[in-house]
């Protein structure tokens, strides 16, 4: 049932409002709102146990094995949680002033020391909201960076088909055109292609290493050095740090700009799909662009910088400053795991993805890149399993459902046929791994035997494969009392 | 080690079965002279008793002063259910829902949060949220330009009344696609936008007009006639709204004879804690014939392969993991946990709760300005018209020397506006919400009293 379902006239969760309706006679009728808003009129109780049973329909972290790739989702310490929540930290007016902050001020300040040290860059701005919107700042600096040079030509940036669908929609935001290339049979970037499309008009690469393959791109010092001599910068995409923290950093590589997705690598709740919180990284070359406010330190007391000391910044991304919560929560973790707790992130999700890829691989199924390494994840590609039997990689992903296993990603990289792409993450026991194995081989098995059963996967969950092409033909995006459609 | 469950034995199996002779093995790929020494600039891990001792007295450090500041994020009671729900590990640590059967709880909240959100701003169908207030701002800026399709201008109309952090946001993020903010000025004794400036800057076409309700200084505009007047003009009408306001306010799909054709605006105020800044969310609702041009995630009801109801991502040919360089937006992610608390908010507040504490702002800001104009004749409220929760009163002294003095008897007395509108003088942009009381006011008065003597 939907909460509306649940709602009766007059009913209220008394203890939660004021106890009168004071006067608003004051604003003009013209002005004020006719009829109530559709809000339930539901209990404490109701509401309680409505969402309660709601959260119960979910897969999470905190419940299954959930190994989406390019995701990370590893395991999210309640103590971050716990110590972000404390009630000074929860009320803090975002323009309080400095006194009223510097607790809060010294954890963000300290964040931003630290992931400038992991990752090789000169500063840190922790202000973007979102992976998304830390590759905007990303991009966006770069532009700023070849406008301040006066240098106009350039008018395209490069990304590999690999890429993250948010990298070209990136470079559009930021008024570029986008340049594809293509990956060459190994995984690695097609070099020659990118040295036949590097030139005067080239602003920059979107690059991820590991990239979305799963691989790590070998020849990465030939591209920064083929794209810096073109005058281009390189941009990191942050999303598969997890797979080399604490081993190789981005600004050794060569790139002048990351983000890092504290929401993966840094290990800040995912929350049914944000918030995340995508501080990004510069090279000295690109310091004078970062996004503000940023925090600073005068003395022993911290205070922060806007446009009066950094005046060629890209400027704001949020009205205040970012996602302050998720990069307290950040701060936590890194002080939990300390230098040695963050070398062994990366040893440790590289072992999971080694140990799971040469199980699967042992057990019959098809790695897209056998002659690597996995990252801290891999692809495996289902096409023979689709071609003998019919059962397609997205029928695996629903049926280990029923297993108790979240699905790995699954149609990406769009270049890699029927794949999924798996990423076990650091915190996950052999245990789990090898249940993962079994349920793989189980529905191939099934797949084999009974492909209609696995087709029409799952049989355990609240509801049985949805209709995707309905929800989109026959729109329905609220309830109304009228239009319901039976549970 | 922290959050490994290795143990040793765990650990010789494992790269037994991959073939390798150490962990360090698995980095081959990566060539010698980038593998990095040990991490320098990292202190070493602590325990969670010891970490919990820092961030205790760090807390402890940051105080908690009487809040009379608003400026875009707001102090309400947050009823304890809201958080103690929202945190369960089962929405707390899920992902996005791509797999909809896996994810019926996220989903089902969206749902409920979409027809939430479209009811309370009286438009068509909401989208799933967006990073913050000022972030949906230029998102919507984005989508006029796109759903335009009656003028090629990519003119927007931009009140100065208008939250100027936000009008920052905005510029920073729509101007590399060509697109033109126009400021247009408001009259100095009303505060509400200039509607000759309006016309003059509506000249040579524009695509958009922004309509804030309330505006930066609190006061309510004509929106009525706004909207009408952008509509008139073959532009869209696009509401920046208050969402607690819109339980007294008329709502922007109600503005004037067609109604605004986008709202969008700041969700803190639904449950959110102020939380220095952030995580908030940001929201957005459309008129239906619009919805193909709006960004973010968008849950809609379908049906099962048995015939009941469920929910699932709809819409996504939109969006950039299908679309890639020509998606609506670069947004992936949407602030899922905080819309999980805003929809448990608006369901234990319901229809009622929600207009009594929009009622109860209104009032307590009602009773800070006649007790803050009791302080002293030179002390003037400076627009007249009508307000909702906030106003600008102008000091006989400089603002920021006396937010200082109220901060040292542990009063934060309201934003220095004067700063970013320096024709104001010494003007102090000043919130009340329900969790004031009216000893909160008089000790604030009393303090003012104190510090201009």
């Amino acid at each position: 049932m939907l909460i509306f379902e649940h709602s009766r006239e007059g009913r209220t969760a008394q203890a939660q409002m004021p106890a009168a309706l004071d006067s608003a006679d004051d604003i003009p009728a013209h002005l004020r709102r006719q009829s109530a808003p559709q809000l339930p009129e539901v209990s404490e109780l109701q509401v309680v146990r409505h969402y309660t049973r709601l959260s119960q329909r979910n897969f999470s972290i905190d419940t299954h094995f959930y190994p989406l790739g390019s995701c990370t989702m590893k395991y999210n310490p309640r103590a971050c949680n716990q110590l972000a929540m404390q009630s000074p930290f929860l009320a803090r007016h975002p323009l309080a002033p400095e006194r009223f902050g510097q607790g809060f001020m010294a954890c963000l300040f300290e964040l931003q020391e630290m992931l400038a040290a992991v990752t090789g860059m000169r500063a840190v701005s922790l202000t973007p909201m979102a992976g998304a919107q830390g590759e905007f700042a990303g991009v966006a600096m770069i532009r700023a960076y070849h406008d301040a040079r006066e240098d106009l030509a350039r008018t395209e940036i490069i990304v590999p088909d690999a890429a993250h669908g948010t990298n070209p929609a990136t470079a559009v935001m930021c008024g570029y055109k986008v340049r594809e290339i293509p990956t060459a049979d190994d995984g690695d970037v097609d070099v020659d292609a990118l040295r036949a499309a590097v030139g005067p008009q080239t602003a920059g690469i979107m690059l991820t290493n590991p990239s979305t393959l799963g691989v790590f791109e070998r020849r990465i010092e030939e591209i920064a050095a083929i794209v810096h001599s073109a005058g281009g910068l390189l941009y990191y995409d942050g999303a598969n740090l997890n797979a080399i923290l604490g081993k190789v950093r981005p600004g050794d590589m060569g790139f002048d700009v990351i983000h890092v997705n504290l929401h993966k690598t840094f290990s800040t709740p995912h929350g049914g799909g944000g918030p995340g919180a995508g501080a990004i990284g510069v090279s000295e070359r690109l310091l004078p662009f970062l996004p503000v406010p940023v925090v600073g330190r005068r003395e022993d007391r911290y205070y922060w910088q806007t446009e009066r000391d950094y005046p060629q910044s890209i400027g704001r991304l949020s009205a205040f400053m970012g996602n302050a919560g998720v990069l307290l929560r950040a701060y936590i973790y890194s002080r939990m795991l300390g230098c040695g707790g963050m070398e062994r992130v990366a040893e440790f999700a590289a072992l999971n993805a080694n140990y799971l890829m040469h199980r699967l691989r042992d057990a019959g199924f098809e790695l897209a890149y056998p002659a690597r390494r996995a990252s801290h994840e891999f692809l495996i590609t289902l096409r023979r399993e689709a071609k003998a039997y019919g059962v397609t990689a997205m029928d695996f992903a629903k049926r280990l459902l029923d297993y108790g296993f979240h699905a790995p990603t699954t149609y990406f990289p769009l270049l890699v046929p029927e794949c999924l792409l798996i990423e076990p993450t650091e915190t996950e026991t052999k245990e789990s791994l090898d249940g993962f194995v079994e349920a793989m081989c189980r529905i191939r098995a099934e797949a084999e035997s009974d492909p209609e059963y696995v087709k029409n996967a799952p049989y355990t969950l609240p509801v049985r494969r949805l209709d995707e092409v309905r929800a989109a033909r026959q729109l329905d995006l609220r309830w109304t009392p009228t239009g319901a459609v039976e549970d | 080690m922290p959050f490994i469950p290795h143990t040793e034995q765990d650990i010789r199996e494992m790269l037994a079965a991959i073939g390798a002779d150490s962990v360090d093995a698995l980095f081959d790929e990566i060539p010698a002279s980038l593998q990095s020494r040990p991490l320098e600039g990292v202190p070493a891990g602590l325990t969670e008793m010891e970490v919990a001792r820092l961030m205790q007295a760090r807390a402890a450090s940051d105080g908690q002063p009487l809040c009379f500041l608003g400026a875009g994020a707001y102090e309400h009671h947050i009823p304890a259910a809201v958080w103690e729900i929202t945190t369960r590990g089962e929405f707390y640590s899920a992902y996005t829902p791509y797999q909809a059967e896996a994810s019926q709880g996220t989903l089902q909240v969206v749902y409920e949060y979409q027809t939430m959100l479209a009811s309370l701003t009286g438009l068509d169908v909401a989208n799933a949220s967006l990073y913050d207030g000022a972030s949906a701002l230029a998102e919507a800026v984005l989508m006029a330009v796109r759903a335009n399709r009656r003028t090629a201008s990519r003119r927007i109309l931009v009140p100065r009344s208008i939250h100027p952090l936000y009008r920052r946001t905005v510029d920073s993020i729509v101007r590399h696609q060509g697109i033109e903010l126009v400021e247009v000025g408001y009259v100095p004794e009303s505060g509400r936008v200039d509607r000759a400036a309006l016309e003059a800057a509506a000249e040579v076409g524009f695509a958009a007009l922004v309509i804030p309700q309330p505006n930066v200084f609190g006061v309510l505009e004509e929106a009525g006639e706004l909207c009408d007047w952008a509509h008139e003009k073959g532009a869209l009408a696009i509401g920046l709204v208050n969402p607690t306001a819109l339980a007294l306010l008329q709502p922007p799909g109600e503005w004037g004879e067609a109604g605004a054709d986008i709202a969008c605006g700041e969700g803190q105020p639904l449950g959110v804690p102020l939380a220095a800044g952030g995580p908030y969310f940001g929201f957005m609702s459309c008129r239906q014939s619009h919805v193909r041009q709006m960004p973010g995630r968008i849950v809609g009801a379908t049906l099962d392969s048995e015939g009941r109801r469920g929910f699932t991502l709809t819409l996504q040919p939109r969006e950039q993991h299908i679309r890639r360089s020509k998606a609506t937006s670069n947004i992936c992610t949407n602030q899922g946990l905080m819309v999980t608390a805003a929809t448990m908010y608006l369901a234990l507040l319901g229809p009622q709760g929600l207009e009594r504490v929009a009622a109860a702002c209104h009032a307590n800001t009602r009773a800070l300005r006649d007790a803050l104009a009791a302080v002293g004749d030179d002390i003037d409220v400076v627009f007249q018209s009508p307000f909702f929760h906030e106003l600008v009163v102008r000091l006989p002294q400089p603002v920021a020397p006396v937010l200082d003095a109220l901060a040292d008897k542990g009063i934060l007395g309201g934003w220095d506006i004067g700063e970013h509108y320096p024709e104001l003088g010494n003007a102090l942009l000043v919130c009340a919400t329900e969790t004031r009381t009216a000893d909160d006011i008089r000790a604030y008065a009393d303090a003012l009293r104190e510090v201009l003597q």
